[in-house]
């Protein structure tokens, strides 16, 4: 019963990886069970993408699909519940996608059976939590995706990575302490008896009073994650120390956990209190989107310009959630889609990079596409799309997203709708800056000159990820076709009247 | 009298037995036949935790109401046993070292004398069972303490816990006179029944009966005693006191308090509560973050985890008490972990400080993977059983529902992230420090391997089978809520 249901699998193979890898001796056989295991997931998450597309249209109108249930504490009727619409399925899908290039991005890392054990758990939790409807196992399984990234920033990290190890942790954990609380208060004011995320939006009512209390606290929870201002500054710090492919899962995978859940959980159960207190984290994520692009301009650390740059971008995540309406909570999924396949693939060639030439910082560098020039016209192609140029994925994104901030009327939302729309213009100066003193302009390490291109698997992560950005930037409507579909007939049927008139 | 009332009581005759099997083996066997003294207590242990878990928890009571066996005490007489038996085990080894030699028998006696107490404690429904137990329970425990004869720190540790001791069942008394001058009975039902107004010389009394039990849970500020003591006691004889004691006495608190005093809830001893679980967590935590020493360390780190096992007393409703239950079952497991490999180690090396664990993952990975785990499981991570033991008495205490309460989990909540920082140096100190490793590898002897596996094994399992959750529930519950624990 439990495995006949597909989603359950996301779970099951990662697990059955960490077993692999706890039996593996030597490196071959570890890359042979993290590359196996990666295209495993890879092909799984293409196989529910497919699966779902055919029930959607063969009219099948469930708000969710594959759905199971299980039951686990009897008591608390906690169960062990899943299930997918399209939004979910995107996120596998770009999880799948990181793990994978992740995968061939740690080729060579010391002590790789530990490495990828960590790494394998992370992913667990990212995967655990996608497909979870379950309140409960959806927190468990957000917990499990932080706890290994202390282990691995702090061993195999560099720099100060003990101290940026422990921010990170304790941040991230004093947000899922604050989304605890507002979880179980769910259940409680709620009164069902459930931790059912669809039971709960459809059948209670959380008291509106209550709304005002927990809905904050959710909110903040999640956006920790998310790196909302004020509470971003675990992410440059700890962007900078983690190891190549901890970067990419991190700032690609789990920054969006903070996204999925903002929306999944605050926004769909909280819905009244969400639309009072919008304003609040509308100014907040206004100041990530703006600040964190400003930061990005003056750093010289190439890992801390994109760290400040994810700053940026999920903030922009957040900011059109709160929008709350159709157009722009679509841009924000795509957002999300775009900035993680596009900061992956930056993290991952930061990585490459560093290996090479052993320094981070720009003023060191120049004139890499002579040298490397596979390397350096992936980095161009991520820039572009980071910036927003047209074919790439960033370009749909913040394109959907600020029409949809902008079909708001009034004053202060077209005020903040603009002043976040500075930020492109900010991303243009800081990405054409680093891609012009780090790629063009003199060489300025003679030892430079000796350094070798993208090894094999090298190409063959970044080749996944620019395949990936520009599949979006091209056929958006696609994406757009599966985001849709949640937002006019699965989630919001079910949300009461009040915000209906919001325009959603 | 009708004898067969005896039967009701029938753990305690057991455990009584295995005393006695012990007792007469250590004193009668020829010298020879010695060596096998632990192995004898372990064993026999065993065949009585086993026994006990077989042996159904019905619902009856003896000695006109004194004494009480339900679903419920048979569950967390269980749970305690599962921890001793865990605990004889890693004992074994320094109890077998040459310095204890001659002794360990009087160790296994006075161990099991003391859990005899607890049981008492926790059946007991009249107040003068209840302290011959709490006697029983604390004051052989200063002759354990001071069992380490050669160390100075031991015999000093052994007076402090005995002060204290005597101090607090003096202050308890003091709470229960007071009682018994407002009823004029010492039977819990009794008691209940003939309170019914929230006078000052209740509150009088209840300040003091929490301040009793207050000081054998080492809540803040009946704390200062716990530090010293756990530093000083042999490691095995700490980590009694670190789990079966405290989880013995917080049960027997929410007895005492729901049923005794348990129409004062709102008015008096929800505040009471409060501000002491506040304090506990927050100065236990903060006390916590400054300890060098790996026992001290645990020390706070306990106190601070006392805390949060009175949140489940603070629900006053059976949810709360199966979190309570469940929560003592998972710290039995994960401290023990953690003090079997400070023992382990101890044992070996002599070494106790943070700075000695520095580099440990390099040198005894599997050590210090047991230690990880433990270290996870008090700061509640998932996919371990703490985790799952801190969201139930979450949920647990905020079925009370007020905002008050609220506000009570979120500095509780609040907290855990500075326990998390302090857990987490140790898992730096072992895996993460770049120095030099100071434990060089040891083979750590079968015994204690065996009973780290066992509580490795447990914080794995604990929380993702729901069994042990449910099996304590249906204990809880079928008892009749509060009426009749």
């Amino acid at each position: 019963m439990l495995f006949s249901n597909i989603l359950i699998y996301f779970v099951i193979i990662p697990l059955l990886m960490l077993g692999g890898f706890s039996l593996c001796r030597g490196e071959k056989a570890v890359r042979a069970v993290a590359i196996t295991g990666s295209v495993l997931l890879l092909g799984l998450s293409i196989w529910v993408l497919c699966d779902y597309i055919a029930l959607r249209r063969a009219g099948e109108t469930a708000e969710m699909l594959f759905q199971g249930s299980w039951m686990w504490y009897e008591p608390l009727n906690i169960h062990l519940a899943v299930g997918v619409d399209g939004i979910s399925i995107a996120m596998l899908l770009l999880s799948s996608i990181i793990v994978f290039a992740g995968s061939f991005a740690s080729w060579k890392i010391d002590n790789i059976r530990h490495f990828f054990m960590w790494l394998l758990l992370l992913s667990t939790g990212v995967f655990g939590f996608f497909i979870s409807i379950d309140l409960f196992t959806m927190f468990m399984f957000y917990e499990v995706a932080l706890i290994p990234m202390y282990l691995l920033i702090g061993q195999w990290g560099t720099g100060r990575k003990e101290y940026s190890a422990m921010k990170l942790t304790l941040m991230l954990m004093g947000g899922s302490a604050f989304l605890m609380l507002s979880l179980i208060g769910i259940y409680y004011q709620a009164g069902l008896h459930s931790w059912n995320l669809l039971e709960i939006a459809n059948n209670a009512h959380i008291d509106k009073s209550w709304q005002y209390f927990l809905f904050p606290m959710c909110f903040v929870g999640f956006g920790v994650l998310g790196a909302m201002f004020p509470f971003h500054t675990w992410s440059p710090d700890g962007h900078a120390c983690a190891p190549t492919a901890v970067s990419m899962l991190h700032a690609g995978v789990l920054m969006k956990l903070g996204g999925y859940g903002c929306f999944r959980v605050a926004m769909f159960l909280m819905p009244e209190a969400a639309n009072d207190l919008a304003w609040i984290f509308l100014i907040l994520t206004g100041i990530s989107v703006v600040y964190g692009a400003f930061s990005a301009c003056v750093q010289t650390d190439l890992k801390y310009i994109n760290a400040y740059s994810s700053v940026s971008h999920c903030g922009m995540v957040l900011f059109a959630i709160l929008m709350i309406n159709t157009t722009a909570m679509t841009g924000a999924i795509m957002q999300m889609l775009s900035h993680g396949l596009m900061t992956a693939l930056f993290f991952a060639q930061i990585g490459m990079i560093y290996g090479r030439t052993h320094t981070r910082d720009i003023r060191l560098m120049g004139g890499l596409m002579q040298i490397m020039p596979f390397l350096g016209v992936g980095y161009v192609i991520a820039g572009m799309a980071s910036l927003g140029l047209p074919g790439l994925s960033g370009f749909v994104a913040e394109m959907t997203i600020f029409v949809g901030s902008f079909e708001h009327a009034d004053m202060f939302h077209r005020v903040f709708t603009i002043v976040a729309t500075t930020s492109i213009v900010i991303t243009a100066v800081y990405i054409l800056r680093v891609v012009g003193k780090l790629l063009f302009g003199p060489v300025q390490d003679p030892h430079h000159r000796e350094l070798t291109d993208a090894t094999w698997w090298e190409r063959t992560s970044v080749v996944t990820l620019i395949v990936c950005v520009a599949g979006i930037g091209c056929f958006p409507e696609f994406f757009e076709w599966l985001i849709r579909y949640t937002f006019n007939h699965d989630i919001f049927h079910a949300i009461p009247a009040a915000i209906q008139s919001v325009g959603i | 009298m009708d004898y067969s009332q005896f039967l009701v009581m029938h753990r305690e005759i057991a455990l009584l037995a295995v005393f006695l099997v012990v007792f007469l083996y250590d004193i009668f066997m020829p010298k020879r036949a010695l060596g096998a003294t632990s192995w004898v207590a372990v064993g026999a242990f065993a065949l009585f935790t086993a026994y006990s878990f077989l042996m159904p928890g019905t619902n009856e009571t003896a000695f006109a109401g004194m004494y009480v066996s339900s679903g419920a005490c048979a569950a967390i007489k269980n749970i305690l046993n599962v921890g001793v038996l865990i605990v004889l085990i890693q004992a074994t080894k320094w109890a077998d070292s040459d310095l204890q030699i001659m002794r360990r028998g009087e160790f296994y006696e006075l161990l099991l004398i003391t859990l005899f107490g607890m049981y008492l404690m926790i059946s007991g429904r009249h107040f003068l069972i209840f302290l011959i137990g709490l006697e029983t329970a604390s004051l052989p425990l200063a002759a354990m303490v001071a069992f380490d004869k050669q160390r100075y720190e031991s015999h000093e540790a052994a007076v402090k816990y005995m002060l204290t001791a005597v101090f607090s069942s003096a202050i308890f008394m003091m709470g229960l006179s007071f009682v018994y001058g407002l009823t004029g009975t010492l039977y819990f039902s009794g008691i209940a029944d003939k309170l019914s107004e929230a006078s000052p010389l209740l509150i009088c009394a209840l300040a003091f009966v929490i301040a009793g039990i207050g000081f054998k849970l080492s809540l803040v500020p009946f704390h200062l005693w716990t530090a010293d003591v756990y530093q000083g006691a042999p490691t095995s004889v700490t980590a009694y006191f670190s789990v079966i004691s405290k989880g013995a006495a917080a049960f027997a608190f929410m007895v005492v308090l729901a049923q005794c005093f348990g129409a004062f809830y709102a008015d008096v001893w929800e505040w009471m509560l409060y501000a002491l679980i506040i304090l506990t967590i927050t100065v236990g935590n903060i006390f916590a973050i400054r300890q060098k020493n790996m026992k001290r360390f645990l020390a706070f780190s306990s106190i601070s985890q006392a805390g949060y096992i009175m949140l489940g007393v603070e629900a006053d409703s059976a949810v709360g008490l199966t979190a309570l239950m469940f929560y003592v079952l998972v710290y039995i497991f994960s401290n023990l972990a953690a003090f079997g490999v400070i023992g382990a180690i101890e044992n070996k090396t002599g070494k106790v400080e943070m700075t000695d664990y520095n580099g440990l993952s390099r040198t005894n990975p599997w050590l210090a993977f047991a230690m990880m785990l433990a270290m996870f499981s008090l700061a509640g991570i998932p996919p371990f059983a703490g985790f799952f033991s801190k969201f139930f008495i979450f949920t647990g205490c905020l079925s009370q529902g007020s905002v008050a309460i609220y506000i009570l989990v979120l500095i509780a909540l609040i907290n855990t992230i500075i326990s998390l920082y302090y857990y987490l140096l140790v898992v730096k100190a072992m895996y993460i420090s770049p120095e030099e490793p100071q434990i060089a590898n040891f083979r750590s002897a079968c015994p204690e391997r065996i009973g780290l596996w066992i509580c490795v094994l447990g914080i794995i399992a604990l929380g993702i089978v729901s069994f042990f959750y449910d099996s304590i529930y249906t204990a809880a519950s079928t008892a009749g809520i509060f009426a009749s624990l």
